[in-house]
């Protein structure tokens, strides 16, 4: 993505090269372009552009990537905190 | 007002069993926006059961997913309508839906089309080919200006709320004067993380939400400083000024995250185990250093 850069060296994302099948899903679905399809192979070629949606993991076949998917949305944490410890009734989160 | 579109197959046009099956949100601007960007074309709509929630939104829940897809296929029959077996999915409602999943179910092949509306056009006439500039986000000042007034209304309550009690605290402390001054203050860095610190977000220095915030919330304080000359009476509510108003800012620029495409839930739990305590530590040292100020200014030169 042009112009915007998140923290490095957090993203959960993993792949493993021995069960890639090489159908290029992952790529075809990210839209961060996370990876890119080398001598018919996935390969993470920018991992801190991932924002961990978890696109690739859920369109898989093989079942090589894997990622803990998530919102990386401040208020819903804080909502989560809240409610974890008891200090907030409020179910929604920050989206409808 | 409804912002649902009924669950369906919806025709676009005239189309016949080998037109091309594009599958949206049952959210009525997804549905409108689609079908005003293919006018005069012959299309099948098929339209997924999200509660009336966009097609990224509902992908994240899951509600725009492969079991409401193959639902949705079998209810609508589908496979007696069209001929062919493959259907057209905006990218970024591949996170709840899984393509192979999808066909095990179906025998329907799914392609991941675009991450825009505005793209199905090319696509639908480049031969159904996803160029990679379709495949790309982005998240411009205009995208961002958009998000600026729903955030603004969602904050209101809890922004009257502080806004009020600040104002009161600060009138019988200080006056009036001294009450609308804080209010001005604190409002001020509020809508600096909310409307500034988002629309200036690529200009401004640092990677982390928080830090890009408190460097916006610096420069609203710099303000105050330049328009009345000082900041505050004394040297206490100067520091208290320096350490809260800049919190405040950081803490509304870091609930952007919520709003943005980019921002991964590690990195934003990374930045909060930082930025909380931090934000928090500085709005309460705030504090005691303004009921210092308070005691020495009533306490008659006892202290």
């Amino acid at each position: 993505m042009k112009g915007f850069r998140y923290l490095t060296g957090v993203a959960t994302l993993g792949l493993d090269p021995g069960k890639c099948m090489g159908c290029g899903r992952c790529v075809e679905v990210c839209p961060h372009q996370v990876f890119d399809l080398d001598n018919r192979m996935a390969r993470i070629r920018d991992l801190d552009a991932c924002m961990e949606c978890g696109a690739c993991s859920r369109n898989c076949p093989a079942i090589a990537v894997r990622v803990d998917s998530g919102v990386g949305c401040a208020t819903g944490f804080m909502h989560e905190w809240l409610r974890g410890r008891k200090l907030s009734k409020d179910g929604r989160r920050c989206c409808p | 007002m409804s912002y649902l579109v009924p669950a369906g197959l919806y025709a676009l046009g005239t189309p016949d069993y080998a037109d091309p099956v594009l599958v949206t949100a049952n959210y009525k601007m997804s549905y409108d926006l689609v079908r005003r960007a293919l006018p005069g074309r012959n299309l099948w709509l098929l339209v997924l059961e999200t509660n009336g929630v966009n097609v990224w939104c509902a992908a994240g829940k899951g509600t725009f997913g492969t079991e409401e897809l193959v639902r949705r296929i079998e209810a609508t029959r589908l496979p007696d309508v069209v001929s062919h077996r493959r259907l057209i999915l905006p990218i970024l409602g591949a996170t709840g839906v899984a393509a192979h999943e999808v066909e095990r179910l179906t025998g329907f092949a799914v392609s991941y089309a675009a991450i825009r509306i505005d793209d199905l056009p090319e696509y639908l006439d480049n031969g159904m080919v996803t160029t990679p500039a379709m495949r790309e986000l982005t998240f411009t000042f205009r995208e961002r200006l958009a998000l600026v007034p729903v955030e603004l209304v969602l904050a209101l309550k809890n922004l009257a709320a502080a806004g009020a009690l600040l104002f009161f605290l600060a009138a019988l402390a200080y006056g009036i004067a001294g009450g609308v001054l804080a209010l001005v203050a604190f409002l001020g860095a509020a809508l600096t993380g909310i409307v500034v610190a988002p629309l200036l977000l690529p200009w401004l220095p640092g990677r982390s939400f928080s830090m890009k915030g408190a460097i916006a919330g610096f420069a609203w304080v710099a303000v105050l400083f330049f328009v009345r000359g000082y900041l505050a009476s004394s040297y206490l509510l100067t520091v208290a000024a320096l350490l809260a108003l800049p919190a405040v800012t950081a803490y509304y620029t870091l609930n952007f995250t919520g709003c943005t495409n980019f921002t991964s839930p590690s990195g934003v739990k990374k930045e909060m185990r930082i930025a909380v305590p931090v934000m928090c530590g500085a709005v309460v040292l705030s504090i005691i250093l303004l009921l210092i100020d308070w005691l020495i200014r009533h306490s008659g030169g006892v202290f």
